[in-house]
């Protein structure tokens, strides 16, 4: 089994140099569509490719977070990426693959990647 | 449809994180005795009217307003009736929801359990407001997570610390082999 004592060395090891629980606000953020109609579509493992992507490159300015339906079911997994300023990016379709291609280009160098993005006339529908 | 009951297990929680609950305890009990797989998921958030309780398992009843119709717990429902197993949900205003749903573990209409350790893990590092209790047992054998457990330890470090997350990924998948012996259920 194990046990919670290993927890306890992890946290002795990085007791000075970690952040906080709680969201930061200049960070930019992350939504996964995490309703019925989200996870049937595949969203847990984009979530979790976000989740672990963001982790393994250290970017201590993204945070990911879920949300429910937002009325589009017929795109997702949807994730929107959100910058500090509140420009908002709409993925649509996304997958593990997609979501590893938006975390290189867009929240490690800051370029959208505009050939999974949803657009305007598709809300017209 | 969600393939997986742990997709409806994911699907369920969310249900209780829009209810506001702060503790959900979720529960898998297999036992290959009696032939049955069981899924609990209690929360105390606000809970549901005798009147919604009644619409609750009609597709074409939801509260949210982007879109018409709600499948996520007829889906449930309807994956544990077909397996020949049951499904109830109790629910009074301020006083909580407990969904239960009983699958024949034999039965060929059976939904696969799926990745669970990673359905608990989503819940668990991205809701870290919230306190799960995540229990898991195999014929009497079982292994619990309680994130109330790990806050205590933790203080304010964040599950999301890159080391964090991993140990509590490591604990749900090593503990569950552990129970299930690697057993795909």
């Amino acid at each position: 089994m194990k046990s919670l004592d290993e927890l306890k060395a992890i946290r002795d090891k990085m007791q000075n140099q970690v952040k906080l629980r709680g969201e930061n606000s200049n960070s930019i953020r992350v939504v996964v569509g995490m309703a019925t109609c989200g996870i049937a579509a595949g969203a847990r493992p984009v979530l979790n490719a976000f989740a672990a992507g963001v982790q393994e490159k250290g970017l201590d300015n993204v945070t990911v977070v879920q949300t429910g339906c937002i009325g589009l079911c017929q795109y997702e997994p949807i994730v929107e990426v959100i910058t500090p300023d509140g420009e908002k990016v709409t993925y649509i379709k996304m997958t593990e693959e997609k979501a590893h291609e938006v975390i290189d280009q867009h929240l490690v160098k800051g370029k959208v990647v505009t050939k999974y993005t949803l657009s305007p006339d598709m809300l017209k529908q | 449809m969600l393939p997986e009951i742990s997709l409806n297990i994911l699907d369920v929680a969310q249900n209780s994180i829009r209810a506001e609950a702060e503790l959900i305890e979720i529960s898998i009990a297999i036992s290959t005795k009696s032939d049955i797989l069981e899924v609990i998921i209690k929360d105390d958030g606000c809970g549901m009217t005798q009147e919604q309780l009644k619409k609750v398992t009609d597709p074409f009843f939801t509260t949210r307003t982007t879109r018409k119709i709600g499948l996520g717990i007829p889906f449930f429902k309807f994956a544990a009736e077909s397996t020949g197993g049951s499904f109830e949900i109790q629910s009074a205003p301020n006083s909580g929801t407990i969904v239960r749903a009983v699958f024949m573990l034999s039965s060929i209409d059976r939904m696969p359990l799926g990745d669970i350790s990673a359905t608990i893990h989503a819940l668990v590092t991205l809701n870290e407001e919230k306190e799960f209790v995540f229990t898991y047992s195999v014929d009497g054998r079982s292994f619990c997570l309680d994130t109330r457990e790990l806050k205590k330890i933790l203080g304010n470090i964040s599950f999301n610390e890159p080391e964090v997350s991993k140990y509590i990924k490591d604990f749900l998948c090593e503990n569950k082999n552990e129970i299930d012996g690697g057993a795909v259920f």
